[in-house]
């Protein structure tokens, strides 16, 4: 063996006192790193194949015989003291790297991007599918129609005579040529017909939908609206049961402290007929009775178009403006903002109405 | 219509103090809703009195204009002024500048003092002017809110009136009076009388009512008067035009003499105009008994006057000065010499009463609503008389009315009754109605007592014979609205209130939900505003140009059928819908000039593709169920109209990091939104290249479900983007909702999931340019066969090192069997399968 410079640091194999001396030496530098990188140099000076500690042992092997065990006892005492000391501050070392790291990758959470940003619902259609969800809860289903309607079917099969005003021009639409008998139709209640002569009866459908009529859009009307409608078609039903029928609708919609009003009008398809208002607890200008549709008892002329017998069954049915409801029960100060399609009507709702 | 309180209050209880506001809250009980209030003191108030002029100074100033210094007593002789406002003197009599010249010292006028205010907030108060303190105004016609009449000042005289100075002007013409205006629905055309709402107030609050018709007495038949005949041949529903006519005449009518400023008040307060005593008084009439009246000047009469249907080519000039062409079909008032006015809707220029009229005959007609209201119609006459006419106005009328005219122009116009009275034709007399009382409760479910039920028909004014279990109720001739049971059941609930109805919840069966179909489409709708979407709904109004560029794949030559509307809300605008797309990109533009740029937008709603059959020749009546091949026919001419959903994107997506401007939305993006549809439906679009006029000839995709062309995704034509004004590279998709819904799987079945491992292989083939990516992949796919799980093309390339004309597409193969773990060998023998079939198929070379 050549005798080296380095090698005058490596200990006698059964000098104790050396021995020790670079274990200290050893476990000083590991405390003195301050970082992993730091301790890999400490960790390849006093564990790697030129360490010192490292060394003597490898010279046990020169050692005569007798004095093996005690180089071997002495050494491995002092390479198992050098590990352990290192596992030691490795552990402590990496703990702080990974505190550390954790530190370094904070972000600011208030600057992330936008990745994907939902869009939203019309909130005429999502207060269509609420009301729809009120009824079909009740076992009502929901019925719809064509909107460009046969003249029997809007007028006609509902006991609106040929010659009543809502017929004229200046109120509906007509498909050209007039004498083809067809009409945007002027309200859902056509799709009330349809349901009786396709349905058994009892029935109870809703029906929503869009409506025309020749009105000029301002703030309070369009010609293009919508409306839903009930009716139920069954024995025994009673105003009782339209009343009823409205209210637990209305409390759906308005909450607990909801009320409707019946007051007399007049409807060709309805006899007794009625305009109901709606105590509306949360009206903006603070609670009020509100005008929210018309309704009635189904005229005996519509049951008999239907082909449904008069004598033996009543019926009731009821309508209101989707427009108008979300007007006045989400403060919609203008009509123009529901069919604009300014995308800032539709998502300031989102998903909900 | 507009009911003044005073004048109800002579048929009614109303009280004194009641306000408008009151009256409208009893009537909306009985179905009356308010519709406005007409205050005329809410816009004249203060001290405003009668004042005599005592002297008037005529003083020519500078600017060539002469004013009149007045000095106006505005308190009795002999009295203290009891006003105080700075300005009203206490001596009683006031210093005035006047400018007006047709009074006289002496004349009774109307004095505006000091702290008056008259309309349009015109405060009066001492001024100085023309070198004189003025202390209030004498008032003209104009300024008091009483009519246009600007042509001096109002001299009370011409009214008529000889008030006590001092005297309150407002009472003393209307002022402090007020009208309710409520809202009539059509069937009760009874309730466009004073006499109608008295009986209406009565029931709503319980307190008795004069009826004004029972307050004049009808002089019997019994002179002969004018020649009246009824001769329409050509009833309408067989319904003769005209039931009653009663004639009536009187003479040395002054026409010139003032409407007294009752009736004028009363007029204006109601809503009409004050004219000229004779047609004050035919207006007066016609508002308190509900029955339009026409006079006409019996001198310019030319025999007897007839009732028919217009002859062909007969031309009448009405009281507009219009001269019109009649129909047939309209009912007129003849004399020798031809039409002589609109029955039931406008009088005659020939007949009408003039300066020099000094005879009237008066008409007092009951004609047939629906005649009077297709007239009215096809002349565009609304009038006051056809509203009441068309709703219908109480037979029995006819005389009392005509009664009612000669009276007040008698009392008011100085004429004499002549004695004259006509009746032709005879009052109709109601059906009586057969009505078990239970149908009230059976419709209301109120518990009506028989007593009740009885008790408010008779109210109604219905003669109620009570005799056995079922009544005979026939109704009063005022309403010929109520006909059937159902109708006497509505006046017991309307009279009882509808307050006293219960509520009750009815359980309906156990009901099927939404249908399949319904669920579906909230699916999508909702699924597309969750991947970015805002929902937005247009009018489904177009052009013919617009529904022939997006509203099919090419330009064939020939018109597309579209659905007209004959009358359109605007003239450029007659056609509806065959496309969503117009609609979705002016709303696209809109928010573009409203500063959103990046959008992303979608509607769905129905579009109108006209079929062979359009319509119906006719239609069946009312009240009757239509036989199934009638109902068959009408539902076969109805245009088809499926529901489509479109999608269209515009700007940059959101961006993904900060500082990043986001990704350019381009056609991909039109077609990923199909993609998503479908996807939300279960279902997978076949994309081929495709063409479609209003898109980018190179940038279109044809989407197919089954083989069948179910709608378009691509990039809008750069012409239209141009023509259009929409944002460079707008993309647009457009399906066929209602196929897709059909399509959609009712119920899915699950596939077993291999645990095992898989094994991925790419490929990169070498194709020509104009090979459609889709068709190489499921090439791919059916050459590798059963073992390949996956498939998805990666990479397109067509630069360095690739041919020109030629592109390379780079697809990744997932491999995977479910009973093993594949070997590579396996996969690359299926990869090689694949391959071999795209070789052959398409010309492939493996790059």
């Amino acid at each position: 063996m050549t005798t080296t410079a380095h090698d005058e640091a490596v200990p006698h194999p059964l000098d104790e006192e050396a021995v020790d001396a670079r274990v200290r030496d050893a476990l000083s530098s590991f405390d003195a790193a301050s970082d992993l990188d730091e301790l890999k140099a400490a960790r390849l000076a006093h564990t790697g194949d030129r360490a010192p500690i490292v060394l003597a042992n490898r010279r046990i092997g020169s050692l005569a015989k007798e004095d093996k065990a005690a180089a071997g006892k002495l050494l491995g005492r002092a390479r198992g003291q050098v590990q352990k000391a290192l596992a030691a501050r490795t552990e402590v070392l990496e703990a702080e790297h990974a505190e550390r790291l954790l530190v370094e990758e904070t972000v600011d959470v208030t600057a992330a991007p936008r990745r994907r940003r939902i869009g939203a619902r019309h909130p005429l259609s999502v207060l269509q599918e609420r009301v729809s969800d009120v009824f079909t809860a009740m076992g009502w289903e929901i019925a719809e129609g064509p909107e460009v309607e046969s003249e029997w079917f809007n007028f006609d099969a509902l006991n609106i005579a040929p010659d009543h005003p809502s017929r004229e021009m200046q109120d509906t639409f007509f498909v050209e040529p007039p004498d083809a008998h067809l009409v945007l139709r002027t309200h859902t209640s056509p799709v009330q017909v349809r349901s009786l002569l396709e349905r058994e009866l009892p029935v109870y459908v809703l029906c929503p939908g869009r409506t025309f009529r020749t009105d000029e859009l301002d703030a309070t009307h369009t010609p293009v609206f919508h409306q839903f409608e009930g009716l139920a078609v069954d024995e025994g039903l009673t105003m009782a049961d339209l009343k009823g029928t409205l209210e637990h609708f209305a409390r759906k919609m308005f909450g607990p402290e909801a009320a409707i009003r019946l007051r007399p009008a007049y409807f060709p398809f309805t006899e007794p007929s009625a305009e109901m208002d709606i105590w509306h607890p949360d009206a903006k200008g603070g609670p009020q009775w509100i005008e929210w549709g018309g309704c009635g008892m189904v005229h005996p002329n519509v049951l008999r178009a239907a082909g449904a017998d008069p004598d033996r069954y009543t019926g009731f049915a009821f309508g209101m403006g989707v427009e108008r409801t979300l007007m006045f029960r989400n403060g919609v100060p203008d009509m123009r903002d529901m069919i604009e399609g300014d995308v800032r009507f539709s998502q300031r709702f989102g998903m909900e109405v | 219509m507009r009911i003044p309180l005073s004048w109800l209050r002579e048929h009614t209880q109303l009280p004194a103090e009641a306000r408008a506001e009151d009256l409208m809250a009893d009537l909306v009980r009985v179905g009356l809703e308010e519709e406005d209030v007409h205050r005329p003191s809410d816009e004249i108030s203060g001290p405003v009195v009668v004042g005599e002029v005592l002297e008037k100074h005529p003083e020519p100033q500078s600017n060539g204009k002469t004013i009149n210094w007045c000095q106006v007593r505005v308190v009795p002789e002999g009295q203290t002024q009891t006003l105080t406002h700075e300005g009203i003197s206490p001596d009683g009599i006031q210093g005035v500048v006047c400018g007006a010249h047709n009074f006289e010292v002496g004349d009774k006028v109307v004095v505006t003092l000091p702290g008056a205010v008259l309309p349009g907030d015109f405060r009066i108060s001492a001024r100085k002017t023309y070198g004189h303190v003025s202390a209030g105004m004498i008032a003209s016609v104009k300024e008091l809110g009483l009519g246009d009449d600007h042509d001096g000042i109002l001299v009370l005289s011409t009214l008529g009136l000889d008030p006590e100075i001092g005297a309150d002007a407002l009472e003393l013409l209307g002022l402090r009076d007020e009208a309710a205006e409520i809202n009539v629905t059509p069937d009760r055309g009874y309730a466009f009388s004073i006499r109608g709402i008295a009986r209406e107030y009565s029931h709503a609050t319980g307190t008795p009512f004069s009826d004004p018709a029972e307050a004049v007495s009808v002089l019997s038949p019994g002179e002969a008067g004018h020649e009246i005949r009824l001769e329409d041949e050509a009833p309408i529903y067989g319904v003769p035009g005209c039931s009653t006519f009663v004639a009536r005449k009187v003479t040395g009518v002054d026409v010139d003499a003032p409407t007294p400023p009752w009736m004028a008040s009363r007029l204006r307060l109601a809503g009409m105009r004050p004219i000229s005593l004779p047609v004050d008084i035919s207006n007066y009439v016609m508002w308190e008994l509900g029955q339009p009246l026409h006079f006409y000047d019996a001198e310019a009469l030319r025999g007897a006057v007839r009732v028919r249907r217009a002859e062909p080519g007969e031309r009448l000039t009405t009281l507009d000065e219009k001269d019109r062409e009649l129909h047939a079909e309209d009912l007129v008032i003849a004399d020798d010499r031809g039409a002589i006015g609109l029955a039931g809707v406008m009088g005659g220029a020939a007949t009408e009463v003039g300066p020099t009229t000094d005879t009237l005959l008066i008409e007092s007609a009951h004609f047939d609503a629906v005649g009077v209201g297709r007239t009215r119609r096809r002349h565009r006459l609304p009038s006051e008389a056809s509203k009441r006419n068309e709703r219908g106005v109480d037979p029995r009328m006819a005389a009392v009315a005509a009664q009612r005219a000669v009276d007040l122009l008698v009392g008011l116009a100085g004429g004499t009754d002549t004695g004259e009275v006509t009746v032709a034709g005879e009052v109709p007399t109601p059906e009586p109605i057969r009505f078990d009382p239970s149908a009230a409760q059976r419709l209301t479910g109120v518990e009506y007592t028989r007593e009740q039920v009885v008790g408010t028909l008779a109210a109604v004014g219905a003669d109620v014979v009570d005799d056995g279990d079922v009544l005979t109720v026939t109704p009063p001739t005022w309403r010929p609205d109520i006909t059937i049971p159902e109708d006497l059941v509505e006046e017991v609930a309307r009279l009882v209130g509808y307050d006293v109805i219960g509520s009750r919840l009815p359980v309906a069966p156990a009901g099927r939900g939404l249908t399949p179909g319904q669920q579906r489409r909230r699916q999508v709708l909702s699924g597309m505003a969750a991947a970015g979407f805002t929902e937005t709904l247009s009018y489904p109004f177009l052009s013919q140009e617009s529904n022939e560029l997006f509203g099919r794949a090419e330009d064939t030559g020939t018109a597309l059928p579209t659905v007209r509307l004959a009358n359109p809300i605007a003239a450029q605008l007659p056609t509806l819908r065959t496309t969503l797309l117009p609609g979705l990109l002016d709303t696209l533009r809109r928010n573009v000039s409203r500063g959103f740029h990046d959008l992303a937008l979608y509607e769905s709603g129905l579009v109108f593709l006209p079929g062979d059959i359009h319509g119906s020749p006719s239609i069946p009546g009312l009240g009757r169920r239509p036989g199934d091949e009638v109902l068959a026919s009408l539902r076969a001419g109805i245009p088809e109209q499926p529901r489509r959903i479109a999608a269209a994107v515009a700007g940059d997506e959101p961006a993904a990091e900060l500082g990043d401007s986001g990704r350019r939305r381009d056609w991909a993006d039109a077609l990923d939104a199909a993609r998503t549809v479908a996807e939300l439906l279960g279902l997978e679009l076949e994309v081929a290249q495709g063409r479609h006029g209003a898109l980018h000839p190179g940038r279109t995709a044809e989407l197919r479900i089954g083989g069948t062309s179910v709608g378009w995704a691509g990039e809008v034509h750069p012409k239209v983007v141009e023509e259009w004004d929409l944002p460079a590279r707008t993309a647009v998709m457009e399906l066929d909702l209602s196929a897709l819904l059909e399509a959609a799987a009712e119920q899915v079945t699950a596939e077993p999931i291999s645990t095992f491992p898989p094994t991925t292989q790419d490929v990169s083939l070498i194709v020509a340019e104009q090979t459609p990516a889709e068709e190489v992949r499921s090439t791919l796919a059916e050459g590798a066969g059963e073992l390949l799980e996956h498939i998805e093309l990666f990479d397109v390339y067509d630069g360095a090192g690739i041919e020109e004309g030629r592109k390379s597409l780079a697809y990744a193969l997932r491999f995977r069997a479910t009973d093993r773990t594949l070997t590579a060998e396996e996969a690359s023998t299926a990869r090689g399968e694949a391959v071999e079939l795209a070789v052959r198929r398409h010309g492939a070379v493996q790059r």
